[in-house]
């Protein structure tokens, strides 16, 4: 206790400086409005920057919850917004001639679901029955073909895409009919192949591969170029790839093709089976 | 003894009547503010108990914070003062070395040593006053401008006091 007094009286000044020091403080603080409004201030500020920071950690804590709520509202806000009412009108494209006879017309649809990365792929158009659509119509785009339509239901249809192992198309090169398939080994979107064109055709990288108009859709409409062709060993036909004109990463309106004709088609190749 | 008393007594009273019934209303754009009145505290004599220095320093900055409505504004400044002024003064100056209870006055201490000790004392009289005021960091320079022009203004009038009541007193 007795050195603690001798250290004191040593250094009294300054302990004489904090009393005072603290007394005019005080004095200050309490008396003066601004340095009051300030010391609450600074206070404030003190425990506003921590709750701040505090935030600023939570906030990334939260951020998947924050996100699906975000997500929701988007959604809700989008179903109020014009386009995501059903757009019932139809436009067919349709010209009346009376020296020929239209065989098809044409019904605009938009891709409301689609994929290009799977093994199988298969698009969603709004269009379905209602808007005449048939199951087996042909879909094209105005790049190139698109895939065949496989259900219909009321206000939507599903296509089994191009990129399909089990599309054949039927395709046409230098008036040489081959089978157009994606798959078997080949998964890329941009790439299909053209079988069953016989070794002694020639065909030249960059050859336009256009529809032979014997399947669902009109001859003549470009499917892609060639971009590698060559004879695997021992096979009688040609292993041609194609760069299908049609970029389906990007595809938002189709065009599906109403076949007028193919019902009378039908009917009369059904005849051949059954006789 | 009581000489002493009465000569410091007297020039309380002067340079508080001083300090605010003129120099508040003298300042240059409230950028260079005198205040005089410190060499009150300067000017106590050098045997002076730390108790009672703090305590004179204390009441004197008082005094002033009530005319100036800012109250324990000036007295804060003048406790951080009287500390500054012992450790000055214990640096300089032997205490042992006077026979008859000099005061730190510029006759008696020389000019050299006299403006020394006014200007650092000054200075943080000043540099507590002007922050205590402004109480935050914020614009700290020009805080900083505030306390070294008014130090020079308030040094300035301390050497015309001096030199008006110049005592020439050999050690």
């Amino acid at each position: 206790m007795r050195n603690v007094w001798i250290f004191i009286s040593k250094y009294n000044a300054f302990f004489l400086l904090i009393i005072f020091l603290v007394i005019s403080f005080i004095l200050l603080v309490n008396n003066n409005s601004y340095q009051r409004a300030s010391t609450l201030n600074s206070s404030n500020q003190l425990v506003g920057t921590a709750y701040e920071r505090i935030n600023n950690f939570t906030n990334y804590l939260n951020l998947g919850s924050t996100n699906d709520s975000l997500a929701a509202e988007n959604a809700k806000l989008k179903a109020a917004l014009k386009e995501s009412y059903f757009n019932d009108s139809i436009v067919q494209g349709e010209v009346k001639d009376s020296v020929k006879l239209q065989q098809y017309t044409y019904i605009v649809a938009k891709i409301v679901n689609k994929s290009i990365h799977q093994k199988n792929n298969y698009i969603t158009i709004n269009r379905g029955s209602r808007h005449g659509i048939k199951k087996g119509m042909g879909v094209i785009s105005s790049k190139g073909i698109v895939g065949i339509i496989l259900n219909v239901s009321p206000n939507f249809s599903t296509i089994q895409s191009l990129l399909h192992n089990d599309t054949r198309i039927s395709a046409s090169v230098n008036n040489n009919i081959g089978s157009l398939i994606w798959g078997e080994g080949n998964y890329d979107s941009r790439l299909a192949i053209l079988k069953d064109i016989p070794n002694h055709v020639s065909v030249k990288k960059g050859d336009l591969v256009t529809t032979s108009g014997y399947s669902l859709f009109p001859a003549g409409l470009e499917i892609g170029r060639i971009t590698k062709t060559g004879i695997k060993g021992g096979d009688s036909f040609l292993d041609i790839e194609i760069q299908l004109s049609t970029d389906f990463s990007t595809l938002q309106y189709v065009y599906v093709v109403n076949n007028l004709l193919s019902g009378e088609q039908n009917e009369l190749e059904s005849q051949n089976k059954t006789e | 003894m009581g000489r002493v008393i009465l000569v410091n007594l007297i020039r309380f009273i002067v340079l508080i009547f001083l300090q605010v019934f003129l120099l508040k209303n003298m300042g240059y754009y409230n950028l260079a503010v005198p205040f005089l009145y410190i060499l009150f505290i300067l000017l106590l004599p050098f045997k002076i108990p730390n108790g009672l220095l703090f305590l004179l320093a204390f009441f004197t900055g008082l005094t002033v914070d009530v005319f100036y409505d800012t109250l324990g504004l000036n007295a804060a400044a003048c406790s951080v003062l009287a500390f500054v002024r012992i450790i000055f003064i214990s640096l300089t100056v032997q205490r042992d070395g006077f026979d008859n209870e000099p005061d730190p006055s510029l006759g008696i201490m020389g000019f050299r040593w006299f403006i020394f000790y006014a200007i650092i004392l000054t200075f943080s009289h000043h540099l507590i006053l002007f922050t205590f005021e402004t109480f935050s960091f914020y614009e700290f320079g020009y805080t900083l401008l505030r306390v070294i022009f008014s130090s020079l203004f308030t040094v300035i009038l301390m050497l015309l006091a001096e030199f008006i009541f110049f005592r020439k007193k050999m050690r």
